[in-house]
């Protein structure tokens, strides 16, 4: 693999190797991802009772502790209502109606060598872009970690439908004593670290989706970066959902111990299907004293079609606790895809003078629905928050941003900042904004400043008297709209998202 | 080169006729001048040229190289060869001037069949062109005329002008709100871009700018035709006595 070296004016910062920009390239079409991969699957039974529960559980071979968290979540569950405060609407769903585990049959056993990997799971990984060397380690060829890697290093896990497929650069991180493996490998074998943090970011019982999450999640990607270690490398997981009726419940666990450092990317895709799919993924991340972690997302399920069929109902409950001093969170998102989105990745600043950003551009074309933003909630002394969030609509579609920032008694000499900017596209669709601001003390101080506004004509007439068209010129003047976020994304997901940015707004003007 | 013929224009949203029957020619290798009062047609011809929205064509046509400028979305009129310098250029947050051009370049490449022009070629002509407009580096980065003065978005536009080539050039009052020094080093800038294979349309209020872009044909507009044309001397006429006297010739 080349190493090429793009220049500003690229849009792209040094060092993207070529095959992310060829995947980046290839990006065309409306939805790119509207794939499905005919693999052959292990259903567990349609809908979700404590048998089910159990199956989950028994299929990832856990230890009875966990059976037994499940199973309180569940019966947590029965008692939850779904939240109906948000900003969307959809038809009701029925829970029972759903798959709550699917598999790819050819994982059951370790194939030898690429010819032995179902040759559809390896198109599938080709088609999201990730490098051969990766494939062969997501598909578990033996002996695929020794092969020398090419290019810039990420490591990489995949999440098919329920179940992790792989990870990749395991040796690599062990050797500086980073822990990246799938959920339910950390279960089995560092019961320690998931027992002492599971859950106690989000509690079982936070809310319906997350409760619900906590009862049947399959699978989901878990980080341990210990004291004092800057993880050698970005880590990074794809979630896929590939298979009809099939809920997809992550947990994603995210450790940073003293002073150390990680960045995390994430990205999502589903097929396109008429019927609408349900997400409800749960992430924690706890970052201990002088700890830093970066978490970067670029959602892209599918969104459904111009008439709001299918697309996936995306119900996220995301949050960081920076439970030492002058820990670090930084969470940015690019919210391109999904019919219905409900997530408010969030940040409890309890260590003192520890910080949290929330960077956001959440784009809703079509019949799509957003209600996203952040809560900055802060505990300890002289905490820094700063929320930057780009709304883009256009068709009918309806955004939402919600945050909450929250100053308590003891978050003496604390700061917020919160930049929040719509921009309209055409005039069937909306652009909402909901600040929560609470202050409980009188040394802290927070900033709000909210602009809406419609891409121009002018602007667009500009742009074309130069030659571009009109989807060229929409995706130029957004990008410049949501440049302060893309400049907070990692590389890979900086080209990507802008590539994205323009795909998602295919037929929103003319 | 561009071919205007009997050319009527009203307002989309009025009932109000702005050009009435506009005849012109300009050859490949000229430059043409096109005074008039206030309000007497020149900027519009300028945006129905080139294409903006608000504008209906009741009669008459607009050909550039005999292609049927009238029937192409702007994008394409721009690949065809037609550049416009905006009167007021455009300012858009968040994208910079570099990545602006870019995109402007290779779209047009892109539209014409022609291969996308690469970082490193673009940025070898992009300085050089810029250096002569005496446009520096940090004006390249900024956003696309943001927080610019009135004569760098100026020169701007004129760096927009030789970095696309195009054929046929029409400068709307490019030397409204600019000094006399802003002002030559935008007519050099024009200047330099003059060759055998290439037209120019320059509207203007007064003289002093074709004292330093020299046109070889003058046009006088007023109330929607075109009412007196001549030559370099057409222009100093006007600048002595005013439009009163042409206007009072033909009535």
């Amino acid at each position: 693999m080349e190493n090429v070296t793009l220049k500003e004016n690229d849009g792209v910062k040094e060092g993207v190797d070529q095959e992310t920009v060829d995947a980046v390239r290839e990006v065309g079409g409306k939805y790119k991802y509207g794939w499905s991969t005919d693999i052959e699957m292990e259903y567990a039974p349609k809908g979700l009772t404590p048998d089910i529960v159990r199956l989950i559980s028994e299929k990832n071979e856990e230890p009875e502790w966990m059976t037994e968290w499940r199973l309180a979540a569940y019966d947590r569950w029965l008692t939850k209502k779904e939240p109906d405060w948000a900003m969307v609407d959809y038809p009701e769903i029925d829970f029972q109606d759903q798959y709550y585990y699917a598999r790819p049959k050819s994982m059951i056993e370790k194939p030898k060598s690429l010819d032995d990997v179902d040759p559809k799971l390896l198109e599938t990984y080709k088609k999201l872009g990730i490098p051969l060397k990766e494939q062969m380690v997501l598909a578990g060829v033996e002996g695929a970690e020794d092969i020398p890697a090419e290019g810039r290093k990420v490591a990489v896990d995949a999440v098919f439908d329920s179940v992790s497929v792989g990870t990749t650069f395991q040796d690599e991180l062990k050797k500086a004593g980073v822990i990246f493996c799938s959920i339910s490998e950390a279960i089995r074998e560092h019961p320690e670290l998931v027992r002492k943090y599971l859950g106690t970011v989000v509690p079982v019982s936070d809310n319906f989706y997350a409760t619900l999450n906590s009862a049947v999640f399959s699978d989901g990607s878990f980080v341990y970066v210990p004291p004092g270690v800057r993880c050698p490398m970005e880590l990074s997981t794809y979630f896929r959902i590939n298979a009809e009726n099939t809920g997809q419940f992550e947990r994603t666990l995210i450790i940073a111990d003293k002073g150390s450092y990680v960045s995390y990317l994430e990205g999502c895709t589903a097929p396109q299907r008429d019927e609408s799919q349900l997400h409800a993924a749960v992430v924690e991340i706890i970052v201990e004293e002088d700890a830093e972690v970066k978490y970067s997302t670029v959602q892209n399920w599918y969104p459904g079609d111009e008439d709001g069929k299918g697309g996936i109902y995306n119900f996220v409950t995301k949050r960081a606790d920076c439970r030492g001093d002058r820990a670090k969170v930084m969470w940015t998102q690019v919210e391109t895809g999904s019919a219905v989105t409900w997530k408010y990745p969030s940040c409890i600043l309890r260590g003192d003078d520890s910080q949290g950003e929330f960077y956001s551009i959440a784009i809703a074309n079509n019949m799509q629905q957003a209600d996203t933003g952040t809560k900055m909630i802060h505990l300890g002394k002289r905490t820094k928050s700063r929320i930057v969030s780009k709304g883009i609509s256009a068709g009918k579609a309806q955004n939402t941003y919600r945050g909450l920032v929250s100053m308590h008694p003891k978050a003496k000499e604390s700061r917020n900042y919160t930049q929040c900017d719509s921009l309209l596209i055409g005039s069937d669709c909306g652009a909402h904004t909901v600040p929560y601001i609470e202050v409980k003390n009188n040394s802290s101080r927070v900033e709000h400043e909210a602009t809406t506004s419609k891409v121009d004509d002018d602007q667009m007439f500009y742009c074309r008297s130069r030659g571009m068209d009109e989807e060229e010129a929409v995706a130029l003047v957004v990008n410049g709209f949501c440049k302060d976020v893309l400049q907070a994304l990692p590389m890979e997901f900086a080209m990507e998202a802008q590539a994205l940015v323009a795909i998602s707004l295919e037929g929103s003007v003319g | 080169m561009l071919s205007i013929k009997n050319l009527h224009v009203e307002l989309e949203d009025e009932d109000k006729k702005i050009l009435k029957g506009v005849d012109l020619e300009v050859e490949a290798g000229k430059v043409h001048a096109i005074m008039g009062p206030n309000g007497s047609g020149k900027s519009t011809l300028s945006y129905v040229l080139s294409g903006k929205d608000g504008y209906e064509v009741t009669d008459g046509s607009a050909t550039l190289e005999g292609n049927d400028l009238l029937d192409l979305e702007p994008e394409e009129r721009a690949a065809a060869g037609l550049f416009l310098a905006f009167q007021y250029p455009v300012e858009i947050p968040g994208v910079g001037n570099m990545t602006f051009l870019r995109t402007a370049v290779n779209a047009q490449r892109k539209a014409r069949g022609e291969e996308e022009m690469s970082a490193a070629d673009f940025l070898k002509e992009i300085r050089a062109k810029a250096k002569d407009l005496k446009i520096d580096a940090d004006m390249l980065k900024r956003p696309v005329n943001m927080g610019f003065s009135g004569g760098e978005k100026k020169r701007n536009e004129i760096l927009q002008m030789a970095m696309l080539e195009p054929k046929m050039c029409i400068l709307d009052e490019t030397d409204s709100g600019l000094d006399v020094d802003a002002m030559k080093l935008v007519a050099e800038g024009v200047n330099a871009l003059r060759n055998e294979g290439r037209g120019f349309l320059v509207i203007t209020h007064y003289q002093r700018l074709l004292d330093h872009i020299k046109p070889d044909v003058v046009h006088i507009m007023s109330d929607g035709r075109i009412i007196k044309t001549g030559g370099p001397e057409l222009a100093l006429e006007v600048e002595h006595n005013g439009y009163a006297d042409i206007l009072a010739e033909v009535a």
